[in-house]
């Protein structure tokens, strides 16, 4: 065990599979000299050269659409796209080309490519630089979209999404890039799509991913002091989705709400709502709530906290859940 | 707002600037300082056999869809010696991308009409295994596959192949900003790609005056790789041009964008009406510059040809129709399970979900689950 920030989790998962796969190569950004603006290929051109890790012209099209021709080439291309609101112009690349080429060439091409995107808002960052656009990427067949929480998962997770014969969206909750936890080297923790129970509970079930997981823990641990128990699921993987682990949670609280910093209309959440009440009818106390984003643009940040989900509007909603 | 007139200005871009020509309209043959060209009897005429047999499927084809056996045809007539030139031109190991029009690329790449013919039929959203022809399916989202092109390229590059990649694209295509990202890629990594632009005149109904103010192929510079603008209808030229810049790709020199210089003498589409947008005159201006004509003449006068041969060809072709039809007829499905077969290559549950759906709704047998 080893303590890691999560963007150097990920730097050193990125490094043992450039180690292990000659194939993997890095593009995107200002990802070489500098090793990306959040340092998470920090040293990664000085080791494997300029050849595997290539800063690429400033151009979102062009680095998916680039990984779209050295994959059917037979590489395993990694690239990184600066912040969250920049991947619009590589939007087409990755709906009509990335999602469909497996499917139009009848299973011939596999489009083994990983699109890393630091993602989600609290850092105090201007315009463009605090989004959360996984649902564009969730409601793409095709695409699969993931989403580590902890230094831990960051380290499998990039490597499992590497080594995945499938694309996958990679996003990485910048906010927690910073904060420390323990990795385990020697064996990975579940496999790459499956939900983790990060905390056991019996009154209500908290759902999320990437950076709100942690504000879900800590409202658990504030509700255990109001004598409410809570579980806490970190989904890991938003498409797919691990269905049977928020269910067999569901059948034992009874009460459920769903928190992502995305704007909950047509959300990640409004998804997991509809496939529990079909699962869970009978066993569901109150409706299924969902704590996100406004429909709104992502706020200036001086009012980001009024917009993110935090532990007072998940207290909130689990009030709700509990009066119904 | 300034209206550009057809042609009226010198770098109007349908402006007529010199360009590369080594077949003249009326056959004869013509020298290039640049590009020599020493071509035997026999490889003229397996460009004569290779155009009459792609403008005589693409009839047939266009009739399969008049009579509904097609959901739609995207015409090359009038393209043939752009596409047969350039097809030729690659090497075995040479990877190509092509757009929807491209069915005398794929001719030359060894898939069959038929097989060109599948998307067209709506039994699949592909056509033929990609890496046994190493021809791409067509993007019809146009021009998003440059710079897939240009990241296949950097592969063949990182593995030190002695190959190169050639990607068409057309005068439409070169408004798009993936086009601009393509060059620019292509450039700073000196990819051994060759952009094949087919200026066929039309965007559906627009005039290239609504995508350009220059000659397409000038573009080029302003990247900082060649640019040159070659006779379309000129199926030799296109051969020696397409060859060097793919020679020029393979020794490690970088891109090259080649300006077909073209006509589409037919819709844009089956489901197109060019009466509404281009005068009678222009077309008609373009049938003397036919590639076909031209050929046959060069083949009759140098006697590289007699008239039985041509007939010959003509026949052949003929029979290639009948083979693409009887094809087609008997083209069926897809089995509506099907759908669910490649949209993940790992196992995805909620695919398999909605697979299990289907087959409960109506059933294994009709679901095509049971082969």
């Amino acid at each position: 065990m080893t303590e890691r920030t999560l963007a150097k989790a990920i730097n050193e998962g990125l490094r043992k599979s450039m180690e292990d796969n000659p194939k993997v190569l890095l593009l995107g950004e200002d990802i070489g000299k500098l090793g990306g603006v959040f340092r998470v290929t920090d040293g990664l051109q000085k080791d494997f050269g300029e050849l595997r890790v290539i800063d690429s012209p400033l151009g979102e099209a062009g680095i998916v659409g680039a990984s779209v021709g050295l994959a059917m080439r037979g590489y395993r291309p990694i690239s990184e796209i600066q912040f969250d609101g920049f991947v619009y112009p590589a939007f087409d690349q990755l709906v009509s080309q990335v999602a469909k080429q497996h499917a139009r060439s009848e299973g011939a091409i596999t489009m083994t490519l990983v699109v890393r995107i630091p993602f989600g808002g609290g850092i105090g960052a201007v315009e463009h630089h605090s989004e959360s656009p996984e649902a564009y990427f969730a409601h793409t067949a095709g695409l699969r979209v993931v989403s580590p929480s902890t230094p831990n998962d960051g380290y499998w997770m990039i490597r499992q999404a590497i080594e995945c014969a499938d694309p996958v969206i990679f996003l990485e909750p910048k906010c927690r890039y910073w904060e420390k936890g323990e990795v385990d080297e020697t064996a990975p923790p579940s496999s790459l799509f499956s939900a983790a129970v990060r905390r056991t509970g019996t009154d209500a079930t908290l759902v999320s991913y990437g950076p709100s997981v942690k504000t879900c823990l800590a409202a658990a641990t504030a509700a255990e002091g109001e004598g409410r128990s809570l579980e806490v699921i970190d989904l890991r993987s938003i498409s797919p989705l691990d269905v049977a682990t928020v269910v067999a949670s569901v059948e034992k609280t009874g009460r459920l709400i769903v928190a992502h910093e995305a704007p909950v209309f047509g959300g990640i959440g409004a998804e997991i709502a509809a496939r529990l009440t079909e699962r869970c009818f009978y066993s569901l106390s109150a409706p299924p709530l969902r704590v996100g984003g406004y429909h709104t643009p992502y706020p200036p940040s001086r009012v980001e906290e009024d917009y993110l989900p935090n532990v007072d509007r998940l207290l909130d909603a689990l009030d709700r859940a509990f009066e119904f | 707002m300034v209206r550009a007139g057809r042609g009226t200005r010198e770098d109007a871009p349908d402006a007529q600037v010199d360009f590369v020509q080594l077949l003249s309209p009326t056959g004869e043959r013509v020298e290039h300082k640049d590009y020599a060209l020493e071509i035997s009897a026999d490889e003229a005429k397996g460009l004569y056999r290779d155009m009459v047999h792609v403008r005589r499927v693409d009839v047939e084809a266009t009739s399969l869809q008049r009579q509904g056996q097609l959901a739609l045809w995207a015409p090359l007539r009038g393209q043939e010696a752009a596409q047969i030139g350039a097809g030729r031109a690659l090497e075995p190991d040479d990877f190509s991308f092509p757009g929807y029009r491209e069915h005398g690329i794929a001719w030359c790449r060894g898939i069959s009409p038929a097989q060109s013919a599948r998307s067209f039929r709506q039994v699949t959203n592909g056509g033929w295994d990609p890496y046994e022809f190493n021809h791409a399916e067509p993007s019809i989202v146009i021009g998003n596959n440059a710079i897939n092109a240009v990241g296949y390229a950097m592969g063949v590059q990182h593995d030190g192949a002695e190959s190169a990649v050639m990607v068409c694209i057309g005068d439409g295509a070169m408004s798009q900003g993936d086009i601009a990202e393509s060059f620019v890629w292509a450039a700073v990594f000196q990819a051994p790609v060759v952009f094949l632009l087919q200026n066929n005149h039309w965007a559906i109904s627009e005039p290239t005056e609504r995508q350009s103010r220059i000659p397409l192929y000038k573009r080029a510079d302003g990247f900082g790789f060649p640019g040159v603008r070659v006779d379309g209808n000129d199926v030799f030229a296109m051969l020696a041009v397409t060859r060097a810049a793919l020679a020029r790709a393979r020794e490690g020199s970088g891109p090259t964008l080649i300006e077909a210089f073209t006509y589409r003498m037919g819709a844009h589409t089956t489901s197109d009406d060019p009466t509404r947008y281009r005068i009678l005159a222009e077309v008609e201006e373009w049938e003397r510059k036919d590639p076909i004509d031209r050929l046959r003449t060069y083949l009759l006068a140098t006697k590289a040809a007699d008239q039985a041969w041509v007939e010959s060809i003509d026949a052949e072709a003929d029979v290639a129709a009948r083979e693409l039809r009887d094809a087609v007829l008997s083209m069926f499905g897809p089995s509506p399970i099907s759908i669910f077969d490649h949209v993940y290559q790992e196992p995805h549950p909620l695919v398999d979900e909605e697979r299990a759906e289907m087959v409960a709704l109506i059933g294994a047998e009709e679901a095509g689950s049971l082969k």
